[in-house]
């Protein structure tokens, strides 16, 4: 039985302005979306060099749900997203070139070499860098929001899961939790249909993941996750609500993963047709057949765009190649904090 | 300097750092209005306030997490596991989460986990654990483990001042039982740096926790006996434990015995041993000895947990055996 509201779509440029998007904002959503995935096709192509150790993900699929969330939030608002949200740190801000560095384990990657893939976040961009064990980020955002709960900040966290994720334990305990303090939290689901090759008939047994919000005591809501603009209404709903102190909710955002898990897998077992399916409901064409219906964007914008973004990632690609790998001699480093690292403006 | 059991040294140092420090603030099970169900945050809720003194559900998962997600926000979150026992449930948010975030994106997480540990009161198999040789193979983990009164209030302060995620065993057999001179006021004590407990010439006695004072009454009764002189090194903290300390203890007596009460294979004991028997074997007179509680789950019955601890009469045994070979 289902509980959870399904969103509306949105429609028309109307719709959209009054959630506060202006034809600017809603042109970097573009950008952001093709930057997120022009990234993840160029790492493909850098893995298949073999420029990339180890494995590597992609999110094709996700561009519209991650970067409709993280438009939603604010500057001084905070998420720690997962390995499908490409789009939520280049929303936010991280520079692409810094993601190529960290594909390839370089000195300038996120995570300076010591981790690979999206297991990265700026810390000075909001963002908390995700480790495998999902979700063991959403408790992490929790305490997030408890700290700003205790220092009565406006501010609100989001934590990210996924359609397996949500069957471990970590994303009972965050959202009661959550639910108990009334805590300014968002909590989002990329349901792509897939954790590895196990499809969500076999991950969980109630209609959608977001009824089990009912359970805890908010509101959950299904959302078209190939809907940019839908995505990034809820989520500005839902995380203006938490600012103002309506506690948490939970959206799941529903869509296809287009690829395998990691590269290494075809994907042989996501059925052909369901495929073909979902590839017209892609976020980018979708949104960009819509800018142009709404007269936002022609073909020489369109072009302008293309060609920006292309440059923006050619170069990052340069650079990237540029940076060193990590100094053997560097090891151990920071295996441990120094306290002179507390004596910041953040933990002051 | 006040006379304070271990417990209310405990609470001191706490308390001392939430009025110093408004970032400080408690979460746990029953911590606020019940203060703690050994009572060690008693009145905290009334002088902090809900929002600092955080009554938790049962969620070790996300009582640790939280702390994580707070303290990558600025603030030096406490949490307290009920028992010790209950941090394995909390398992992956240490170890995966809190202990590698610096390593890997040089984001400290100054979190402190308190955890109230060991036997000798029928608690059974899940009230009754020493469990820091889990954390202690963890790198980017502290583990603090005090044995008096003065060093629980030091090290709490300690602990919570860290920039690293700190596990702080706080032993409940010694949280009434132990009293000492406590210092009023700034006190913080040094990780690292083990405390010479008792002074001696013949033997050395390494170890931390409740089992310092099992390893002073035996030594009290070998000096009686035929006055064998057994020197005690205190670690005070295992992450990072004072190997120089362990190591000139050796070069003075030339006999060692290693005593924890956490259970023997891959317990902080074999660490110790390995080390002594890797740069120390020159100033060996005897194999360096190890005395712990066997390999099996704590026991219930009392006859039986007391033959599962280690027991003053067993280290005596030890420290006469070694000091006749």
């Amino acid at each position: 039985m289902a509980v959870a509201r399904e969103a509306v779509p949105v429609e028309s440029a109307e719709d959209i302005r009054q959630a506060d998007l202006d034809r600017e904002d809603l042109l970097q959503i573009y950008r952001n979306m093709l930057v997120t995935r022009g990234i993840e096709e160029r790492g493909h192509i850098l893995y298949r060099q073999g420029k990339i150790p180890g494995s590597f993900y992609t999110g094709r699929g996700n561009e519209g749900a991650a970067v409709g969330v993280a438009t939603a939030m604010r500057a001084d608002d905070v998420g720690a997203p997962i390995q499908r949200d490409m789009g939520v740190h280049i929303t936010r801000g991280t520079e692409p070139w810094r993601i190529f560095a960290q594909y390839m384990g370089r000195a300038d990657g996120l995570a300076r070499g010591r981790d690979g893939n999206v297991h990265m976040a700026d810390i000075r961009l909001g963002l908390i860098a995700m480790v495998s064990h999902l979700p063991a980020m959403m408790p992490v955002a929790v305490g997030a929001a408890l700290s700003f709960k205790i220092r009565k900040q406006p501010r609100v966290a989001l934590g990210w899961s996924g359609d397996g994720a949500m069957q471990r334990g970590d994303a009972h305990e965050a959202m009661n939790l959550a639910a108990v303090h009334q805590l300014p939290v968002v909590f989002i689901i990329d349901n792509n249909q897939y954790a590895y090759s196990t499809p969500g008939r076999l991950e969980y047994a109630c209609e959608h993941l977001a009824d089990r919000a009912a359970a805890y005591g908010f509101e959950g809501v299904v959302v078209d996750g190939c809907d940019v603009l839908t995505v990034y209404r809820e989520a500005h709903a839902a995380i203006e609500k938490a600012r103002a102190g309506g506690g948490p909710t939970l959206l799941e955002l529903v869509t296809l993963r287009m690829e395998g898990h990691a590269v290494h897998d075809d994907a042989f077992y996501v059925p052909r047709e369901m495929l073909e399916q979902w590839t017209r409901r892609d976020p980018i064409e979708r949104y960009r057949r819509w800018l142009k219906e709404q007269g936002l964007l022609d073909e020489p914008a369109d072009d302008e765009i293309s060609v920006e973004v292309k440059k923006l990632l050619n170069d990052a690609m340069k650079r990237a190649e540029d940076s060193p790998l990590p100094d053997p001699s560097e090891l151990l480093d920071g295996v441990y904090a120094d306290p002179e690292e507390l004596d910041t403006p953040h933990h002051r | 300097m006040a006379v304070k059991t271990y417990l209310q040294a405990i609470s001191d140092g706490l308390r001392d750092e939430m009025r110093r420090d408004g970032r400080v603030f408690l979460i746990g099970e029953d911590v606020g209005v019940y203060g703690g169900a050994f009572k060690v945050t008693q009145g905290f809720q009334a002088e902090f306030g809900e929002d600092r003194v955080i009554d938790s559900p049962l969620s070790e998962t996300a009582i640790v997490g939280a702390c994580t997600g707070a303290a990558l926000m600025g603030m030096r979150p406490v949490c307290e596991m009920q028992f010790s026992d209950f941090v394995s449930c909390a398992f992956d948010q240490l170890v995966t989460v809190a202990a590698k975030q610096h390593y890997r994106v040089g984001t400290p997480v100054p979190i402190v986990v308190r955890l109230p540990s060991g036997g000798g009161f029928s608690g059974g198999p899940f009230h009754s654990q020493n469990p820091e040789g889990f954390f202690a193979h963890c790198p980017g983990l502290k583990i603090a483990v005090p044995a008096t009164p003065a060093d629980a209030k030091g090290l709490m302060v300690q602990s919570i001042r860290d920039p690293n995620p700190v596990l702080f065993f706080e032993h409940k057999h010694l949280y009434r039982r132990i009293k000492g001179d406590v210092p009023d006021g700034e006190h913080a004590v040094e990780f690292g740096k083990a405390r010479v407990h008792r002074e001696g010439s013949d033997l050395s006695v390494i170890t931390y926790g409740a089992m310092v004072y099992t390893a002073e009454e035996a030594a009290d009764r070998a000096a009686e006996n035929d006055g064998t002189s057994v020197e005690i090194i205190d670690l005070r903290t295992l992450t990072p434990w004072d190997k120089e300390a362990v190591l000139g203890s050796v070069a003075k007596t030339g006999k060692v015995l290693v005593l924890h009460e956490d259970t023997h294979t891959s317990g902080f004991g074999a660490e110790i041993a390995a080390t002594i028997a890797q740069e120390a074997f020159e100033n060996l007179d005897a194999p360096v000895v190890r005395i712990t509680s066997p390999d099996s789950p704590v026991p219930f019955a009392p006859s039986l947990e007391k033959a599962f601890l280690p027991q003053v009469d067993d280290v005596a045994a030890a420290i006469e055996e070694l000091s006749a070979y």
